[in-house]
């Protein structure tokens, strides 16, 4: 169980997604997944035992470290990766859910199952304000959290058992900072894409919809028209005669139709 | 999760590609990725740890190593690496656009005569030419972009590619001047200069292949390419 696993789940939802959901996945998979991986990662390794206090006092190293990252940024950065990847998730089951439905009647319900039509575009714009919501909400958790994008090189302790303020120094703090700026371009890259992506689709359907609506007053007026067309002039006449104090507006209106 | 994802989506961009593009691809793999995985991260594995200031300061090395190595050789050719694969994306993007289009078309029933099955378009070879051709000229001048520009940061971060014994820092909290002596830096030089002029051999390459493609195409047609 690896990043293989989350990159072979999202492999998946490619065949359902739009244009602009294949560039975010492609995003995510080459900026995101694999710089965490092959670069990243390593950054971090050995962060509590090179973050130094000048100090002799056992444990203010410790207790200094566990106050200043109380969850480390790599770890933020994995979990972020998890959560924003898995709502797309729920497109893949949706599907899954319609291929079922469509074995268990035994017949064509739908297009295709992967058409994005009704339940499917629901969900899928569902996946996408998750996507979106997780992106911001990790950003800010990351500003609150370290005060700001900024890795300093030095911070000033006074938490117990050091007994007095202490100077600790942290660890590769440039490259820690080049790499968290890295991570918020990308987040708000995708939170771009996403947005967009959400604007496409409710744009593209609600014009969908409503050329269906104007398309389907249009036929319904022809049809009228040609039922109109084709009275007997006989029978019009006749039932002139009968009524002889035919109202001057129905007589209007035969003229106005044809 | 690794270098092989890279390997899989440029792989499939080969297909596509001319013979210096080939090349360029052989030489990205064999002598920039393995050696960076089999050997160039072995040497740098315990850099920091091996740093060692001529004080007993607390902080001081870690000031000055990060003064003097503000990000490491290792990740600044891990980034230049996947910067540098991330146009081959534009083709294979392009190229998986016509074979969308090519499907649909298909399904529909309109040229029925060209292939005889979905199987066949997807091994479809594209040719060079038309909308293709700019997508791939585009992304080779960004590969070029992208690796003058990792080099031009690499020169300009460390004062050219050699790897200094012993570099001296006056950083807070360092007493004074202190001594700080680089862990193997001999054999950080020789890869670093390795990878250096592979690098230059890549761009080369690129610069071979884009004028490669701007006269081919007007050798062959050269008014009414543009139309």
């Amino acid at each position: 169980m690896s990043w293989g696993f989350l990159r072979d789940i999202l492999s998946g939802v490619n065949k359902y997604s739009t244009g602009i959901g294949r560039i975010w996945l492609a995003i995510v998979f080459v900026f995101r997944l694999l710089v965490y991986v092959v670069a990243a990662e390593h950054v971090w390794k050995d962060e509590q035992k090179e973050f130094e206090c000048n100090i002799r006092q056992p444990g203010c190293e410790n207790i200094c470290f566990d106050h200043f990252f109380p969850i480390s940024q790599i770890r933020l950065w994995a979990l972020q990766l998890i959560m924003v990847s898995t709502p797309s998730l729920l497109v893949v089951l949706h599907v899954a859910y319609r291929e079922s439905r469509e074995k268990r009647h035994k017949m064509k319900l739908y297009k295709t199952p992967g058409s994005m039509d009704g339940g499917l575009l629901c969900t899928y714009l569902i996946s996408l304000i998750f996507k979106t919501g997780f992106e911001i909400g990790f950003l800010v958790l990351f500003y609150k959290l370290y005060g700001g994008f900024n890795v300093p090189r030095l911070v000033k302790c006074d938490m117990r058992p050091c007994p007095n303020t202490v100077d600790c120094y942290i660890s590769k703090p440039t490259e820690k900072k080049v790499f968290l700026y890295f991570v918020v371009v990308t987040s708000c890259l995708c939170i771009v894409l996403n947005v967009s992506e959400l604007s496409y689709l409710i744009f593209k359907y609600t014009i969908k919809c409503y050329l269906e609506r104007y398309n389907k007053k249009v036929q319904t007026m022809k049809s009228e028209c040609q039922k109109l067309k084709y009275v007997d002039p006989a029978e019009t006449a006749s039932t002139a005669l009968f009524h002889s104090n035919a109202s001057p507006v129905l007589d209007r209106k035969k003229f106005i139709l044809y | 999760m690794d270098w092989g994802t890279l390997q899989a989506i440029l792989g499939g961009v080969n297909k596509h590609s001319t013979s210096i593009g080939k090349i360029w691809l052989t030489i990205m793999f064999i002598f920039r990725v393995m050696i960076l995985v089999v050997a160039a991260e072995e040497v740098w594995g315990d850099e920091q740890n091996d740093f060692v200031c001529n004080t007993l300061q607390p902080g001081c090395k870690n000031v000055c190593y990060d003064h003097f190595f503000p990000i490491s050789h290792i990740r600044l050719w891990a980034l230049q690496l996947i910067f540098v694969s991330t146009p081959a994306l534009l083709v294979a993007m392009h190229v998986a656009y016509r074979r969308h289009e090519k499907k649909k078309q298909f399904r529909k029933g309109g040229q029925t005569c060209e292939f005889k099955d979905i199987e066949e378009i997807k091994s479809q070879r594209f040719h060079i030419q038309g909308p293709l051709w700019w997508t791939y000229t585009s992304s080779i001048f960004f590969r070029l972009i992208f690796e003058a520009l990792f080099m031009y940061a690499f020169y300009f971060m460390y004062n050219g590619f050699r790897m200094p014994r012993l570099v001296k820092c006056n950083a807070w909290p360092c007493p004074n001047t202190v001594d700080c002596f680089v862990s193997r830096p001999t054999e950080k030089t020789v890869f670093t200069i390795f990878m250096i002029a592979v690098s230059g051999i890549c761009i080369l390459l690129n610069v071979a292949e884009f004028c490669y493609l701007l006269i081919k195409v007007f050798l062959k047609k050269p008014v009414f390419f543009f139309f």
